[in-house]
């Protein structure tokens, strides 16, 4: 007997469910569903589950390449780094959650993704992060901000994995809806990768992990609606997390994959047991019956509704070799952790549940996979913006004073204050955390690195999506490249607004594009990613925010390079400015909007062949070791882009600059597929730049002092530029 | 030379400092697991950093009941020489084998960053003997609860007997510099007899090769050295 039938569309609407929706359920089934069987539909049609929006343009995206070993599809992305060794990785939003209650709903944005890296085999060696917040001086901003900060550190610094890297902004669309983007890389053997596909109709189906709670329960549907003012009375709906169970089913987990046990696993993350069940089941092209009974709980009088959709933390689902059951119950009692055997696999492609001596669920899969709704969304784009000329834009500032000014904006200043309470060590194969271009891993015990960087300029993106999608994608690869690593693939999340409003849809649909175009002329195929929609908070939507996390190799780690400049004397060059450049992109840059006060205009056009080519050729030189220090070229343009290197290097420089009516457009403007790299020899360096036919030029000199100095008229001393960068964010969150 | 890694569930530093000693030694240490009640005999015993049961309760309270600390501790009480780092120092102030106790930082917040260390002249440490007095070491540090306290008769009898090993010290770079408001700033102290050390930095992560430092590895190699 099934446990209550009465539902009716009212309960289906109130879970998020459209009339159409609902009609299909009622046909597939034939009949009404019960509380349990609708909440099951509802999460898995949820977009959060389905991707209903942005699955016809998704698979637009190029997702192959020599290097992938697994595509878009699996807990995580897998691709090949040589040596029988693989690279694991995805990003995940944890947006909602972390705007209702921030310190656990980044926590557990970090416990679930490494949970998605550590499913696929992989031993989790670095954790990154993407973060917007609304403005500095919002109410709520420094709440978030120190919760956020608190959250994710608390998470990675005691699971053990090091937070290395990320990117944090903050703009007042953010202001009623912050973005929290976690990205966790691991390594494999590349032949040791496991899946969620279940197999063998009779094996048993193992529930292992923390205890299934109340908590978080329908969490993907409400990651699926737009925010109001009741949101804080969702604060139940968020997870909380404990890092200490994550590290010990990480632990147990990987032993039990290396003792052969294990033939398909799964995380419960959005959606809990419900997702992990239909996604092995449907993804073998099998069945699966669960007792619901069996599941550990640590509430009584739970229903087979909130066990389905319960989104407690820490919990796996496998499905193991029945032979090496004991070998696994062993692995699992070490750790002190649940191991339960709860169903097993079975070949009738239905799925169901029991519960009190009767039948709480029997439903087909195909539908709640394969029927799953697929929306050709309209969109209609907004205009595109005006170029705006840099004299429009140049205002009386002297160059030192908005220099001074940049460095010490909320947009640029230093984020120590942030990454210094994340352990970025831990591990011992960190060779450079935040503060630089990407980060840098050791693949543990070899000479190889994994270079890994986050991006995304969300200001761009809403004046022109698919400039702004490409040069996301872009900026990861310099960032990638200034190391002297080679990008090899990307994951990405995707943060816009309500799909549902055709402006919104069009910024989707051009950022997608504008992906997909990039990863196709950089060859970085997406190998992951999760889509964040309904990021609005009272109808105002977000800036589009699609971050690229992208993932580079470096053969030996020795030969890399940092930003900071290492020796006195020697030149320093622009790649991709020609010499007799005397002005710069200006519309929509950083000093646009700090320093002349103006948002908005068309941002600096991408030239995807400009960036390949220059990438390449940075790359090259530092492995032939003509390159001493490089950083790319981006927020706030040359001149801070120089002032970091000076910093991070504790060296000054004198810098050349060019006769110009426009020389704050030349200083700050953000024109790209540019780098700033420091060389030994300059003759040859420019030999070289002629020889492969690029733009580039000898713009400066390091040198022995704590002082920059611009032209012949403008010095700045690095202590000066280093207390407004250092303590922007300590004041700011005083 | 014979070393044991002590390993509790939430240890996340184990397998940094196994990985420091062999390159040291060239001899892969022994990982002890929390619930063995017995271990062999070895020269030096090490408890790494990390979350031991979470930090639940207090750090390091939990782990200080661990089967395996018994045997610590009997190994200890014999003249046995130990070596607690981060989590591993929280336990060994949970047993009561050193004096004091380690809270939050003063400023309330994780802190991941190198910091220069003074290895304190009046020591009498056999671990740290072949280190030259007043030796200056840069190690990063990573905790929350690090910043060391001990009541007025503690404090004084660790200074009468040479029992503080390193202090937090200015840098170039840095300035004057105490990062989490430690007590006359102590990041490590010793035993009365000089052979059990407990600090706050991480030496298994400064041991070249890729890290900003290598002193790390020179402290660990003179604990060897003066252990053998």
């Amino acid at each position: 007997m099934l446990e209550y039938t009465g539902m009716r569309f009212a309960n289906a609407e109130a879970m998020g469910l459209s009339y159409d929706e609902w009609l299909l359920i009622l046909k597939r089934l034939d009949r009404t569903p019960n509380l349990c069987e609708l909440g099951i539909f509802s999460a898995m049609w949820s977009e959060h589950c389905s991707y209903k929006s942005s699955k016809k343009w998704l698979k637009t995206l190029p997702t192959e390449g020599p290097q992938v070993i697994q595509g878009p599809g699996e807990n995580a992305g897998v691709v090949d780094i040589g040596d029988g060794l693989a690279t694991v990785f995805k990003i995940e939003s944890h947006n909602h959650p972390s705007y209702i209650e921030p310190y656990q709903g980044a926590a557990t944005g970090v416990g679930g993704i490494l949970r998605d890296v550590f499913t696929m085999g992989a031993r989790p060696i670095a954790l990154l992060n993407a973060l917007r917040f609304g403005e500095e001086d919002h109410e709520k901003t420094k709440h978030l901000v120190s919760g956020v900060t608190a959250g994710i550190g608390g998470y990675g610094n005691c699971i053990g994995i090091p937070t290395v890297g990320g990117e944090v902004n903050f703009h007042k669309s953010y202001n009623g809806n912050i973005l929290v983007n976690a990205m966790a890389v691991g390594l494999a053997h590349a032949d040791r990768i496991f899946y969620s596909a279940a197999n063998g109709a009779g094996n048993p189906v193992i529930y292992v992990g923390a205890k299934t709670g109340r908590d978080g329960i329908h969490g993907a549907t409400m990651a699926s609606t737009e925010f109001s003012d009741e949101t804080e009375s969702k604060r139940p709906t968020v997870q909380v997390g404990d890092p200490f169970t994550g590290k010990l089913l990480m632990e147990a987990c990987l032993e039990l994959m290396a003792a052969d046990a294990v033939l398909s696993i799964q995380d419960m993350g959005a959606a809990g047991l419900t997702s992990s069940s239909v996604e092995m089941a449907s993804k073998g092209g099998l069945g699966m019956e669960i007792d619901l009974d069996l599941v550990p709980v640590r509430e009584t009088q739970m229903s087979a509704y909130e066990i389905m959709l319960s989104e407690s933390q820490e919990r796996m689902l496998m499905v193991i070799d029945p032979e090496q059951a004991e070998t696994a119950r062993a692995i699992f009692d070490k750790w002190d952790l649940d191991f339960m055997p709860i169903g097993r696999v079975t070949d009738t492609q239905r799925l169901v549940l029991l519960k009190d001596g009767g039948v709480a669920c029997d439903i087909p899969l195909a539908p709640l996979v394969d029927d799953a709704p697929e929306y050709d969304r309209p969109y209609r784009p907004n205009e595109l913006q005006p170029v705006l000329t840099s004299a429009s834009l140049i205002c009386d500032f002297l160059v030192k004073d908005a220099l001074i000014k940049l460095m010490s904006s909320a947009d640029l200043a230093s984020r120590r204050w942030i990454y210094e309470q994340y352990d970025s060590d831990v591990m011992a194969d960190t060779l450079a955390a935040s503060g630089g271009d990407a980060a840098l891993v050791r693949v543990h015990g070899t000479n190889k690195a994994l270079a890994i960087s986050t991006d995304c300029t969300p200001r761009y993106v809403e004046a022109d999506p698919f400039e702004g999608g490409a040069q996301a994608v872009a900026e990861a690869w310099r960032n990638i490249c200034a190391t002297g690593a080679k990008p090899l693939a990307i994951t990405n999340n995707l943060n816009f607004g309500n799909p549902e409003k055709q402006d919104i849809m069009a910024q989707i649909v051009g950022a997608i594009n504008g992906i997909g175009k990039a990863c196709k002329v950089l060859d970085t195929p997406v190998v992951s990613g999760n889509v964040s929609l309904y990021n609005e908070t009272d109808s105002m939507a977000i800036q589009p925010c699609p971050v690229i996390g992208m993932v580079g190799l470096i053969d030996e780690w020795e030969t890399a390079v940092g930003i900071g400049f290492t020796s006195v004397g020697e030149a320093i060059f622009v790649i991709g400015q020609p010499a007799d450049c005397a002005d710069g992109w200006l519309g929509n840059s950083v000093f646009a909007k700090i320093v002349a006060g103006r948002e908005g205009g068309a941002p600096p056009p991408v030239d995807l062949d400009a960036e390949k080519a220059h990438g390449q050729f940075v790359r090259e030189q530092i492995a032939f070791g003509q390159i001493k220090a490089a950083h790319d070229i981006s927020d706030g343009g040359l001149l801070v882009a120089l002032a970091e290197m000076a910093l991070s290097g504790n060296l000054g420089a004198d810098i050349n600059i060019p006769e110009s009516d426009t020389l704050l457009a030349w200083a700050f403007g953000e024109d790209q597929a540019r780098y700033l790299v420091q060389v030994e020899d300059a003759v040859k360096f420019q030999a070289l730049l002629d020889e492969h036919n690029l733009k580039g030029h000898q713009i400066g000199t390091t040198k022995d002092s704590q002082i920059l100095t611009v032209g012949p008229d403008v010095t700045i001393s690095l202590e000066e530029i280093r207390q407004c960068y250092e303590s922007k964010l300590p004041e700011m969150m005083a | 030379m014979r070393v044991a890694i002590l390993v509790f569930p939430g240890s996340n530093c184990d397998r940094d400092m196994m990985v420091a000693v062999e390159t040291i030694t060239g001899r892969r240490p022994a990982l002890v697991w929390h619930k063995d009640s017995q271990m062999d005999p070895v020269d030096l015993i090490i408890l790494p950093g990390g979350f031991s049961f979470g930090d639940y309760l207090r750090c390091g309270a939990l782990a200080a009941r661990a089967p395996v600390v018994e045997a610590m501790l009997d190994h200890a009480s014999r003249g046995g020489a130990v070596l607690g780092v981060c989590n591993g120092f929280q336990i060994l102030l949970e047993t009561g084998l050193l004096p004091g106790t380690l809270i939050r930082n003063e400023r309330l917040k994780f802190v991941c960053r190198s910091v220069n260390l003074q290895l304190q002249p009046d020591h009498d440490s056999p671990l740290l003997s072949t280190l030259d007095p007043g030796h200056s070491l840069t190690i990063p540090i990573a905790h929350n609860e690090g910043n060391y306290f001990a009541q007025k008769d503690d404090l004084e009898m660790l200074k009468q007997n040479g029992q503080i090993a390193f202090k937090y010290t200015a840098s170039p770079a840095f300035g004057p510099d105490n990062p989490n408001g430690a007590t006359d700033d102590i990041a490590g102290i010793l035993s009365a007899n000089g052979r059990v050390l407990g600090m706050m930095p991480h030496p298994e992560r400064a041991i070249g090769n890729g890290h900003p430092s290598s002193d790390g590895k020179l402290l660990l190699r003179a604990i060897l050295q003066g252990v053998a």
